[in-house]
């Protein structure tokens, strides 16, 4: 490529391409086409939002971390607890809650451990989850304990749309719609001059201190921004199924989006949609009827994509392109 | 129960943790390497002397034995094959690359033998009490007690008095100088990695009693692992085995007299003393 045509693509990087409108027209060409698994695609949508504000910690701000279903955890926790407790069951203002919540704690949370580095960071990270698991399992009173959460009721969408426990019709438009919101907000964020330093520190730390940049601040808000999303991907958990349990808190589910991060490639937006789809569809068809094999498979996935195939999906479509290209 | 029970039942599953934890410690400290398959080595070794005893009649310190040198060698032929391939990689490349190889053992297990947990059937003279004069108490704690301590002691003189080991603290604490004295810093690190999952095996084995043996094993003991590895600082075999023996009490006491609490106070305190000391116990600054 010409220093010309480089520098005209680094300087256009951010406007919108027309294949960018196609995940969203097939994202409503699945509401029309498979009206039965909508609840299915419900879940999808929410991971993909969850994988994205994980992308934006890990994969552009390179910050390594086990502990990410704490704030999709306080989210739901905040919506299930708002609507069972104090009869806040409006659902706008119950994500806003959980995003205030996530982020806030993701602001406290960040502010003590990205003092740390390395493994002593990876170790924080998974105790200040494995910290909220515990506590979301004593508080009984508040949070159902172990069992959770069952059967919380919200409110209308904007007072007039129905959730709809059987066939989740308005629950998936509700999530397509936020995840657009997320997607639009992130992007914009990653093209932004605070996008290109949260690069430049991932890739040269020293280098960023040395020209002045102010590394720990945007470390932090960079986190305090994705625990605030991951609490809306939580919170809208709780509302489109209407429980909330341990389950959003765990190890599991930590280590879920990393490997749908991965498998999908992060630091390109797009992997968290290509990872999400990829990995949940696989799981809802194989892990159900095999789980020991699914588990076997996955293993073997990421031994392979951690030997050979370090950016994912993408990456490897990447590669294949610009191999086909040079001949 | 008094506190001479509480202390001494603390002491035995911080020993646990000590013979599990100590190979961790010493192959993150030598090679910066994320393992978080470590726990995995532990279940096989457990596994390995249920199998042996159940299938072979061995008697118990055999299939002991046989399961640290079965599981050392796996642990050799891995590293060779596929650890030494990341070592230069990120963390992250790390992370994901061992979380993949603890779900190929769990599922592995789980497809082999199945999912149910299984017991590991200790000797006759182990299994009753003993009295220690001014109590008594349960016999296979106190030979854990004894055995972590005899370990501790080994390893100790072995860190301290031999030249691998004085080979091994010099790579912890510096590699480029040790490697441009000439010493082969991936061989040491091939025998210190069998050597520590083999000791992790045993520990799997010898620990099945208080932790359990079931093929998630792996994963649900994980953050203990890391934690006593983290608070007694990588690669320091005092640190870890302090740290152990610190946790193993410190949760023992807790849960007695906060049964609600469960291990929300490890947590807690981890988080804390991590903040105040990064580097560990005994660690150096980074």
């Amino acid at each position: 490529m010409s220093l010309r045509a480089a520098t005209l693509e680094y300087a256009t990087r951010h406007r919108l391409r027309a294949w960018e409108a196609l995940p969203w027209a097939a994202g409503l060409a699945v509401f029309f086409l498979f009206p039965n698994h909508l609840a299915f695609g419900t879940q999808v949508l929410i991971m993909i939002l969850f994988a994205l504000s994980l992308d934006l910690v890990l994969g552009y701000a390179g910050i390594v971390t086990l502990g990410h279903a704490a704030f999709f955890g306080a989210g739901a926790y905040t919506v299930g607890m708002l609507a069972a407790h104090a009869g806040w069951s409006e659902p706008l203002s119950g994500l806003a809650a959980a995003a205030l919540v996530a982020g806030a704690l993701g602001l406290a949370s960040g502010w003590i451990v990205l003092r740390t580095h390395g493994l002593t960071l990876l170790m924080l990270t998974l105790c200040t989850m494995a910290l909220l698991e515990q506590a979301a399992n004593m508080g009984a009173a508040w949070t159902g304990g172990f069992d959770g959460m069952p059967g919380l009721e919200f409110q209308p969408l904007l007072g007039r749309f129905e959730f709809d426990v059987l066939y989740f019709r308005s629950q998936y438009l509700y999530a397509l719609a936020v995840l657009l919101g997320g997607f639009l907000l992130v992007r914009m964020l990653v093209h932004s001059s605070f996008g290109r330093s949260l690069t430049g520190i991932r890739e040269n730390l020293l280098r960023m201190h040395a020209i002045g940049a102010p590394v720990r601040a945007r470390q932090v808000l960079v986190y305090a921004i994705s625990a605030a999303l991951a609490g809306v991907a939580g919170g809208l958990f709780t509302q489109a199924n209407g429980f909330v349990n341990l389950a959003v808190l765990g190890l599991d589910r930590s280590a879920g989006v990393l490997i749908i991060l991965i498998l999908g490639g992060y630091g390109r937006l797009y992997g968290a949609f290509v990872g999400a789809i990829a990995y949940l569809v696989l799981e809802h068809t194989l892990a159900k009827a095999y789980p020991s094999a699914w588990q076997l498979g996955i293993g073997l996935a990421l031994v392979l994509v951690a030997l050979y195939a370090r950016n994912g999906v993408l990456g490897l479509a990447d590669g294949l392109r610009r191999r086909g290209g040079a001949r | 129960m008094d506190l001479a029970s509480i202390l001494l039942g603390g002491l035995a599953s911080g020993m646990v943790l000590f013979v599990v934890s100590v190979g961790l410690s010493v192959t993150m400290g030598l090679m910066g390497f994320v393992n978080l398959a470590h726990g995995g080595f532990a279940m096989l070794g457990g596994y390995a002397v249920v199998l042996a005893m159940r299938h072979w009649g061995l008697p118990f310190f055999a299939a002991l034995a046989l399961a640290f040198l079965a599981v050392a060698a796996l642990a050799a032929l891995l590293e060779r094959t596929l650890y030494a391939r990341l070592y230069r990689a990120g963390e992250l490349d790390q992370v994901l690359f061992t979380i993949g190889l603890a779900f190929v053992m769990i599922a592995a297990v789980t497809l082999a033998i199945g999912p149910e947990s299984q017991t590991v059937a200790l000797p006759e003279w182990l299994r009753g009490q003993t009295d220690l004069g001014f109590l008594s108490y349960r016999s296979y704690s106190l030979a854990l007690i004894a055995f972590g301590a005899a370990l501790m002691l080994a390893l100790w003189l072995g860190f301290e008095r031999t030249r691998i080991g004085a080979q091994i603290r010099a790579a912890v604490d510096n590699r480029r100088m040790a490697q441009s004295l000439g010493v082969d810093v991936g061989r040491l690190f091939t025998l210190t990695f069998a050597l520590g999952s083999g000791l992790a095996a045993v520990g799997g084995a010898l620990g099945a009693e208080i932790l359990g043996l079931d093929p998630q094993y792996p994963l649900r003991y994980l953050v203990y692992f890391l934690i006593v590895v983290a608070v007694g600082g990588l690669g320091r075999v005092s640190g870890v085995f302090f740290a152990s023996l610190a946790i193993g009490v410190l949760d023992f006491v807790l849960k007695f007299n906060f049964p609600q609490g469960g291990t929300m106070f490890i947590y807690a305190l981890t988080l804390a003393f991590l903040l105040l000391r990064p580097q560990g116990l005994f660690g150096k600054r980074a």
